[in-house]
């Protein structure tokens, strides 16, 4: 069908719009909270997030969405992912075909075996959690670290203050590491392509 | 409360901002997603300024709670969604026939009955003009962003206060789940109505005395005023009447109250409607999704605006009719089966093209499904 109008049609590229994407309880949605109130802090960015889960407490399909413009934001949901990060494999599945061509795409590699591309980036989330940061529950925070590492999206700095300002009393430090090592993995990702793919 | 600057502001939490700027001091409710952070603000925010918040069994007893306090004197506010919407329409009309002033917040998920707790929907529409039964008119008005949540919260209770009626805020899960970064009025900032209170001697008071406006001087229960709330049709005293006549005044003065200053309480949002041939006509969340289509569409020539209800009911007749004379074509889309679309065919001339855009199935309806409608009928 020929589209007169969809034809001439072209979303402005004047957002940078990143998914988080899991499975309920592995924290995606406070994740997308954290890295919004991180870029917020950025007085000529405006931030909208947003989410979509189930009715569960834990498990089913879980997503956020956190939307960045200088410009208003009309439609708060995003329609070409920037970045797409994916903690299940059903969420690799699922969310894949919305990340542009262009688009940066982070795994954990531990839970996501099957990724439909070459270009992408791979780290171990929950494995580093539970192994290096202290608990397997800081495993968003390890992702938000490697995230800033990957995009630039926020410094490592804004994104520590913003861990630190939702952190539990008692969990500072294991949030502030989770944050470092997050980092700092995804830096020696970054700095050496071969890394690239896989783990 | 959040500091007056730039902050992240979930929409549930805005509603709760702009309630306490407005004088709310009174929260009753029964948690439900996805209206729960408006309760949970409440029961943080209100201890702090001398408010008080309970609560209760379940949402029947949570709008009884919200009336007692409001005719007790208080700004009193409760926020459910579509089940406890439901369970509440009850007392809801026992308001509307009490003419007793409160907020009812309605955070919309998908039904009927349980349905999609978290999901999106905005088919409570015609729900929030003809939930209790009897003749009766309603306000509701609808916010579409955090910071719209505010002023339209703020608007609410001063709608409320100024025509001594229940007041619905249509929100949807969208717009309550979603943060943005918003900026928080300053006091003084927005204009803030309070009930006019009996100033007569007590033996003269009528709770429902005829007024030039149609609003009557309200007196708090304890302040020495002998008042009645009664959910039977009653006579400017409140007592009980079965008089054909004085039946007929009561419900006149219930719709012509609202009626007759129809045009204090329309608000509307028109965006490049000047020279448009093609108008979107929404309200809420899904009008986020139709300013970024029109904005598109006009970058490829096409002449469409867009006009949205932020008080959805009393319909704007007159006002729609105006803005929309040069369109041969309305597109309407809902995040329903088709409800305000139906008031658009009423009001608009029968040669008019009138499209609804309908989505169901839980998700909001993207810019790109909604140039594809209007490609479809251009």
């Amino acid at each position: 069908m020929e589209h007169k109008l969809l034809d001439k049609i072209e979303i402005p590229h004047d957002r940078f719009e990143i998914r988080l994407s899991g499975s309920g309880g592995q924290g995606m949605i406070l994740g997308s909270v954290i890295l919004a109130e991180a870029i917020g802090v950025d007085y000529s960015k405006n931030v909208v997030q947003t989410q979509s889960y189930g009715p569960e407490a834990r498990g089913g399909a879980s997503k956020a969405d956190v939307v960045v413009s200088t410009n208003e934001i009309y439609y708060p949901k995003a329609m070409q992912l920037d970045m797409l990060l994916c903690m299940t494999q059903e969420s690799m599945d699922r969310y894949y075909a919305d990340l542009h061509k262009d688009g940066v795409l982070i795994v954990d590699s531990g839970l996501v075996k099957n990724v439909p591309t070459e270009t992408y980036y791979a780290l171990p989330f929950t494995k580093i959690a539970r192994e290096e940061a202290g608990h397997v529950m800081v495993a968003n925070v390890v992702a938000l670290g490697a995230i800033a590492a990957f995009t630039g999206i926020v410094s490592k700095e804004d994104l520590i203050d913003a861990v630190l300002k939702r952190a539990p009393r008692g969990t500072e430090e294991k949030n502030r590491t989770a944050v470092e090592i997050g980092y700092a993995e995804a830096m020696k990702v970054k700095k050496d392509p071969s890394r690239r793919a896989g783990d | 409360m959040v500091d007056t600057q730039r902050t992240l502001l979930l929409g549930n939490l805005a509603a709760v901002e702009g309630a306490i700027y407005a004088g709310m001091r009174f929260y009753a409710g029964y948690p439900i997603t996805p209206s729960t952070e408006v309760a949970e603000g409440c029961s943080r925010e209100l201890p702090k300024i001398g408010g008080r918040f309970i609560q209760m069994e379940d949402e029947i007893s949570s709008i009884g709670a919200v009336v007692g306090a409001s005719v007790s004197g208080m700004k009193a506010m409760t926020a459910t969604s579509g089940p406890g919407f439901s369970l509440m329409q009850e007392n809801i009309g026992y308001a509307y026939i009490t003419e007793t002033p409160c907020v009812v917040i309605n955070v919309q998920r998908g039904g009927p009955s349980t349905g999609l707790p978290t999901k999106v929907s905005q088919s409570d529409t015609m729900q929030a003009r003809w939930g209790p039964h009897g003749d009766y008119t309603a306000i509701v008005v609808a916010p579409s962003t955090v910071g719209d949540t505010v002023t339209e919260t703020i608007r609410a209770f001063n709608l409320s206060e100024r025509f001594r009626t229940p007041v619905v805020v249509l929100m949807d899960e969208i717009i309550g789940h979603q943060r943005e970064l918003i900026s928080l009025p300053k006091p003084g900032e927005h204009q803030v109505i309070n009930r006019v209170k009996a100033t007569v001697p007590p033996e003269e008071f009528q709770p429902f005395r005829l007024t030039a406006n149609g609003v009557s001087p309200m007196a708090a229960y304890g302040e020495g005023y002998r008042t009645i709330s009664t959910g039977l049709t009653h006579d400017p005293m409140g007592f009980t009447t079965n008089e054909p006549k004085e039946i007929k005044v009561k419900l006149d003065k219930l719709r012509n109250k609202i009626m007759d200053f129809r045009s204090e309480i329309t608000k509307l949002r028109v965006e490049m409607m000047d020279d448009a041939e093609i108008a979107f006509v929404s309200y809420g969340s899904v009008s986020r999704a139709v300013l970024l289509a029109v904005a598109l569409a006009r970058s490829a020539g096409v002449k469409v605006g867009l006009v949205q209800l932020y008080t959805v009911w009393p319909f704007p007749d007159n006002k729609l009719r105006d803005y929309c004379q040069k369109c041969h074509k309305i597109i309407v889309p809902e995040l329903n089966m088709g409800q305000i679309v139906h008031e658009i065919r009423r009001v608009m001339p029968p040669d008019t093209e009138i499209h609804s855009l309908q989505r169901y199935d839980g998700e909001i309806l993207t810019p790109m499904q909604i140039l594809e409608k209007l490609e479809e009928v251009m």
